[in-house]
């Protein structure tokens, strides 16, 4: 459960002797308890699962394999991740499955030898309960070619799931990957041939997965380290959005994309993507530098030194680099006030970087493992010093009330929790502190042990949301009162109030943003005098927040066929087909240019000054602040221009379409989905969905996806650095105008000229910001859909990853300075909002969408008109 | 009635309302006061048999089966919809401690297997409104393959795969060849051991046997919260997620209020049913277990009308009046809806791993 959220599986490569020298050679001489060190340190590395394989001539394998297995058998630290049982003989993988408790991967089965063999080592597998990798191997030779690698995983899928039943998310396809840059013309496009291949498997074998062994990609640079690892992150950081989830990859050494030498990172995409003809030599030439270095680590590149001390621990923390940070944290501790600042300030912000890095797909589980452990050394080293502030101030063993805190059941991520906890710490609270994966009973038994006054739940991922709905429920029903803080990145106010509060009338639930509120939370929890005042103003806060939700009481809604009756029924003729189908790309958009389709009243608002641009500007209380935020504004506007800080781009196609029931159906065989109203309506207005204007045949429908760049969250974090906030938010908030303004342009090119269904539209700004013209551009997570999940069929569709934009495992747009939706141009299409809908239409969209009823549950949580959580659990 | 007819039936009620499991047969027989003759009848002399067989409660199949008989005929009458066949411990490596031959095994799990049918047929003629069952049981063995045997040597192993493997394999198509309505595959205390029993069944039924629905019951030993070989409840789940069992759950080893969590956290994750049966409480000092038949009901029947159970039924120390007691605590209750399936990758160490599609 621990990585619901993951979209890349590390497999540890370390315990397999065709791989590790290291590793053969302790086989080889029976030291298996060393051997066993090698898969600890793996997994501690973070490896989630180990592929174990003893595939060498002088070896007995299937003893090996057993002997191995069974020994880590007995190591809880390792045994916890499941086993790859990796071997190209079938009786060592079937002497391997029966010494695996857990369920396993077997790795792995082809058509190699003929579907007769195939299927009697599937149904094996089947019989041991383990999921197998399928090399593109048949009959014919390994697959090299995108079409041989996709029609050999598609004909092996349709024989294991139809003939055999093998469960298809139980199937791993693993398309090759073979080395580029050899020199040999046919193999320059082998990656982009394996990516290209994931992408199409993906699509239609559903449910599958796709891995592959990443160090072939690089094997002619063997013996350059450097050039091999920037290789790797390249290949990951192209074949991931494709659709690759898991890889054979030494855990413990990878490098950050956004970190490797710009030149170097652009041959390397040149040979990776196979940009052009002379790709692998440019890349041999200027790799020879590297050559015999042994990786970034250690080539020992010291020029980080020179930063200021915060950016130094913000480099240590992202690279994992603990040599330094007593030094450095002695150095920003001598500067602080007082050593808990050090942690608040540059440790926080350094985290930050890594969370922000890893979430968007930049860096991989194991390096933010690393940087955890010198954020740790950090800590470790400020505490003594915290420990004698605290016996300056006489607040030693004096403990103001004991916090239990815990990331749930599920969820790994601990970084903000053990900040939290350090802070609460300071101020005079006793922790106790139960670390990572910890489950509800035992977080309970706890509680009640320790007598603790309050329990702190924290988690990063989603479905950790549930998992402390229940705990809360747990606690309801055991009787326990304390107060329960919930906190994590995915966590909210909003979440809270709906799903944690309504849960527990016994005691508060109280959401908890970071670090620097959990003092104040827990001071007047704690506080005989404040709490009751406390707890009543959050409480009530939270239920209006339900009342605002639920939009007082419900109005009646249709059942969704009658919703469908009253579906708006074009009038209009379809509008004329686009000039184009399929995708188009759009760069070296004048920043000038886009400054006339900028609407100023949102940057206002995101400086909390609300009226309406220009009035704003003499508005008799906040115009000072609205004038000088403006003129400090123009002053940026200015470089930004000058100096074309942004670089926006946009990708928009076309497709011919057709309305289907709620569906658009295009000309692909892709769909998107809508959501209808639902409210009984007094007037004689229709229940709506986008569908609606979209003709039955011969229509047409368009998506974009543009964005300002990814370069203000740069510069932004430049100005940070110099700790010049206000720069920073104003370069994020422009670049979020900047890509509105693109969309607003892209939009009056489309209807003018693209679509050209309004050649002879002819408006201002001003009429453009009103909306007056003809179409729509509706985008998901608003209200005219609010599913943010379609935005997955628009980048998909677009290819959007092509102008750097991607979604995180939220659907959140990278670079954040995004927008992307739809076109629709009949004349009669006009914006609306669905509503809260009832149960009936979720489960029929999520039927058609192909997605889990909880799951359609869990996205449209916002617009439910009924509690998932009292109707739910009902299968059908 | 054909045997899969009554299958059919037996999905139909349990669609409908939670059903009941017998109770303890140990304490039981316990309380008969059976002497070492009982146990021995005419079939097993001295002379060929020089262990004591006092205390092997499956041979009673052969040698006392109007004793094992009463004992199906009271749980059935105290209202259980499903009663199990006394052969816990029939499998030629557990008997091997009672030197018992290999035919004698295999003539347990038949003769058991026909005593459990032939009183589930009568009571079933006597009240077709409420059907009863024979449940094959297939207990755990005093061998494990995830354990080492020698403190010396973590990766020594007392059995192998295949042995363990071949026992239930003998064990599985004797009580299927008897007639049984389903394999209940009980207390599993490593999962490597109860995946030998799956794959036992899974290539008799490639080789035609008929099918018969499956349900798994692991043991959570203790407060830790996990199996004896290590594995959390999801992670147990997922391990044996392929045998497509119509039913999963936990029981034995913790009395239902130290049971609940664990019941609870699989009831979150199978999409099938659940089933749960715990011993009356903690045995006390002289080794008893003194939980009232109230007190039990009490618990559970929370359970059913929290609606995290299909099957419950009672372990160790339970007796018809524990039964007779959960069956009005449930009489009544709807069965839990099992979750919906998920399409993920699902994968299992001592933990749970999970990758979405």
């Amino acid at each position: 459960m621990s990585t619901a959220a993951q979209t890349f599986i590390n497999v540890g490569e370390r315990t397999n002797v065709t791989g590790s020298a290291k590793f053969r050679r302790l086989i080889k001489n029976g030291d298996y308890a060393t051997a066993v060190e090698v898969a600890r340190q793996q997994v501690e590395n973070g490896a989630q699962i180990i592929d174990v394989n003893m595939d060498e001539g002088m070896l007995d394998g299937s003893r090996a394999m057993q002997t191995f297995l069974n020994l880590i058998a007995a190591e809880p630290d390792i045994a916890r991740v499941p086993v790859m049982i990796d071997s190209s003989k079938w009786e060592v993988i079937e002497a391997g499955l029966k010494c695996v408790q857990g369920k396993a991967i077997v790795n792995s089965i082809s058509l190699k030898e003929g579907e007769e063999q195939f299927c009697r080592q599937a149904r094996i597998c089947l019989s041991y309960g383990a999921a197998v990798i399928v090399m593109a191997f048949d009959e014919a030779g390994q697959a090299d070619t995108a079409p041989r690698k996709i029609e050999i995983c598609q004909r092996a899928f349709k024989i294991l799931t139809e003939e055999i039943g093998f469960p298809a998310e139980d199937i791993i396809f693993d398309p090759n990957i073979f080395a580029v840059a050899t020199g040999i013309r046919e193999h320059n496009n082998y990656a982009v041939d394996f990516i290209e291949a994931a992408r199409v498997i993906r699509k239609t074998c559903p449910g599958c997965h796709i891995s592959g062994g990443l160090s072939n990609v690089s094997f002619s640079f063997r013996g350059n380290e450097t050039v091999r690892r920037a290789m790797h992150s390249v290949f990951l950081y192209h074949a991931i959005p494709a659709g690759m989830d898991m890889g054979i990859v030494n855990a413990g050494q990878l490098d950050i994309y956004d970190e490797i030498e710009l030149k170097l990172r652009k041959l390397v995409e040149d040979v990776i993507l196979n940009r052009n003809e002379n790709a692998t030599e440019a890349l041999v030439d200027y790799a020879e530098q590297f050559r015999g270095q042994k990786g970034k680590s250690i080539k020992k590149d010291l020029s980080w030194r020179t930063f200021a001390v915060g950016k130094r621990l913000e480099y240590a923390l992202v690279n994992g680099i603990t040599e330094f940070i007593i030094q450095d944290t002695e150095e920003a501790r001598a500067a602080a006030e007082r050593p808990l600042h050090v942690i608040e300030g540059p440790l926080m912000d350094g985290m930050n970087v890594v969370g922000d890095l890893f979430g968007s797909g930049k860096m991989f589980l194991p390096q933010v493992v690393k940087s955890a452990r010198v954020m740790k050394a950090a800590v470790a080293y400020l505490d003594p010093f915290m420990q004698a502030e605290k016996e300056e101030l006489g607040t030693v063993d004096v403990s103001n009330g004991k916090v239990l805190m815990a990331t749930v059941k599920g969820d790994v991520h601990d970084i903000g929790k053990n900040i939290v906890g350090v802070v609460l710490a300071c101020n005079g609270y006793e922790i106790v502190d139960m670390g990572v994966m910890v489950p509800c009973e035992a977080i309970l038994t706890e509680a009640k042990k320790e007598n603790a006054d309050i329990i702190g739940l924290s988690g990063l991922i989603t479905p950790s949301l549930d998992e402390m709905v229940y705990v809360a429920r747990e606690m309801q029903r055991l009787g326990m009162k304390q107060p329960l803080l919930i906190g994590g990145a995915t966590t909210s106010p909003a979440h809270t109030a709906v799903k944690i509060d309504p849960v527990r009338s016994n005691g508060p639930a109280i959401h908890v943003r970071d670090a620097s509120r959990a003092i104040g939370v827990v001071s007047s929890l704690l506080s005989e005098e404040e709490r009751p005042l406390f707890v009543d103003t959050i409480k009530s806060r939270y239920q209006r927040m339900r009342d605002r939700r639920s939009g007082g009481p419900s109005r009646p809604r249709h059942s969704i066929e009658m919703a469908r009756q009253h579906a708006h029924k074009l009038t209009a003729p379809v509008p004329q087909a686009p000039s184009f189908t399929g995708t188009k790309i759009f760069e070296d958009i004048d920043l000038k240019k886009l400054t006339e389709y900028i609407d100023w009243t949102p940057y206002f608002i995101t400086w909390n000054l609300a009226g309406r641009y220009p009035k704003i500007l003499e508005d008799e209380v906040i115009g000072k602040a609205a004038q000088d935020l403006w003129n400090d504004t123009q002053a940026m506007m200015e470089k930004i221009l000058d100096q074309n800080w942004f670089t926006p781009r946009a990708v928009i196609g076309f497709w011919g379409a057709s309305r289907n029931g709620d569906d658009i159906r295009l000309d692909t065989g892709d769909t998107f989905y809508t959501l209808r109203q639902q409210v009984v309506k007094n007037n004689q207005r229709a229940n709506f969905a986008l569908a609606d204007f979209v003709a039955e045949a011969e229509d047409h429908i368009g998506a974009f996806a543009v964005t300002s760049g990814a370069e203000a969250e740069r510069i932004a974090e430049v100005f940070e650095a110099e700790a010049d906030d206000y720069s920073a938010i104003m370069v994020k908030s422009l670049a979020d105008r900047f890509a509105e303004a693109m969309a607003e342009y892209m939009h009056e090119r489309v209807r003018k000229e693209l679509w050209g269904y309004a050649s002879d539209e002819n408006f201002d700004n001003e009429s453009l910001i009103k909306e007056a013209y003809t179409g729509i551009r509706p985008a998901p997570g608003y209200p005219c859909q609010p599913d943010h999940t379609e935005k997955e069929t628009i980048f998909r569709l677009l290819e959007a990853n092509r102008i750097g934009m991607t979604l995180t495992s939220s659907y959140a747009m990278r670079p954040a300075a995004s927008v992307s939706g739809l076109y629709l141009a009949h004349p009669e299409s006009a914006y609306f909002v669905v509503g809260r809908i009832d149960r009936d239409q979720v489960k029929d969209y999520a039927k058609r969408k192909g997605m889990e009823l909880r799951i359609a549950e869990r996205w449209l949580g916002p617009i439910l008109n009924y509690d998932p959580e009292v109707t739910g659990n009902v299968s059908d | 009635m054909e045997r899969q007819q009554r299958i059919e039936q037996f999905y139909s009620v349990a669609r409908e309302r939670v059903l009941l499991l017998d109770g303890s047969w140990g304490v039981m027989f316990q309380r008969m006061g059976l002497e070492e003759d009982d146990y021995r009848g005419s079939r097993f002399s001295r002379e060929e048999y020089p262990v004591d067989m006092k205390g092997n409660n499956d041979i009673l199949c052969l040698t006392r089966p109007e004793r094992v008989t009463e004992l199906h005929d009271a749980y059935f009458a105290a209202g259980a919809d499903i009663s199990e066949t006394n052969t816990f411990s029939a499998t030629t490596i557990v008997q091997a401690d009672y030197e018992l031959d290999h035919q004698s095994v295999i003539d347990i799990n038949y003769q058991g297997a026909k005593l459990a049918c032939v009183s589930a047929d009568q009571w079933t003629k006597k009240e077709p409104h409420k059907p009863r069952f024979a449940a094959g049981s297939i207990g755990p063995l005093n061998k494990m393959l995830s354990m080492s045997s020698d403190v010396n040597d973590p990766g020594a192993r007392e059995v192998t795969f295949d042995a363990v493997y071949q026992a239930y394999r003998e064990q599985i198509k004797a009580l299927n060849q008897g007639g049984v309505h389903l394999y209940l595959i009980e207390t599993i205390t490593d999962t490597l051991n109860c995946k030998a029993a799956i794959k036992a069944i899974i290539d008799l039924e490639a080789e035609g046997l008929e099918k018969l629905p499956i349900w798994i019951s692991g043991t959570i030993t203790d407060r830790s919260g996990r199996t004896l070989s290590g594995q959390t409840a999801e992670a147990f789940w997922y391990s044996v997620r392929h045998a497509k069992p119509f039913a999963v759950g936990f029981n034995c080893a913790l009395g239902a209020d130290l049971m609940r969590p664990h019941i609870a956290a699989i009831s979150r994750v199978a999409d099938t049913l659940v089933g749960a049966y715990p011993n009356a409480g903690l045995p006390n000092e002289m080794g008893e277990y003194d939980q009232s038949p109230q007190e039990l009901a009490d618990q559970v029947g929370q359970w059913a009308r929290d609606g995290i159970v299909n099957f419950l039924g009672g372990c160790c120390g339970t007796t018809p009046d524990h039964i007779r007691a959960i069956a009005h605590a449930i009489a009544g209750l709807p069965p839990r809806s099992p979750v919906p399936s998920r399409t993920t990758l699902r994968l299992a160490g001592l933990e749970p791993f999970e990758l979405a599609s």
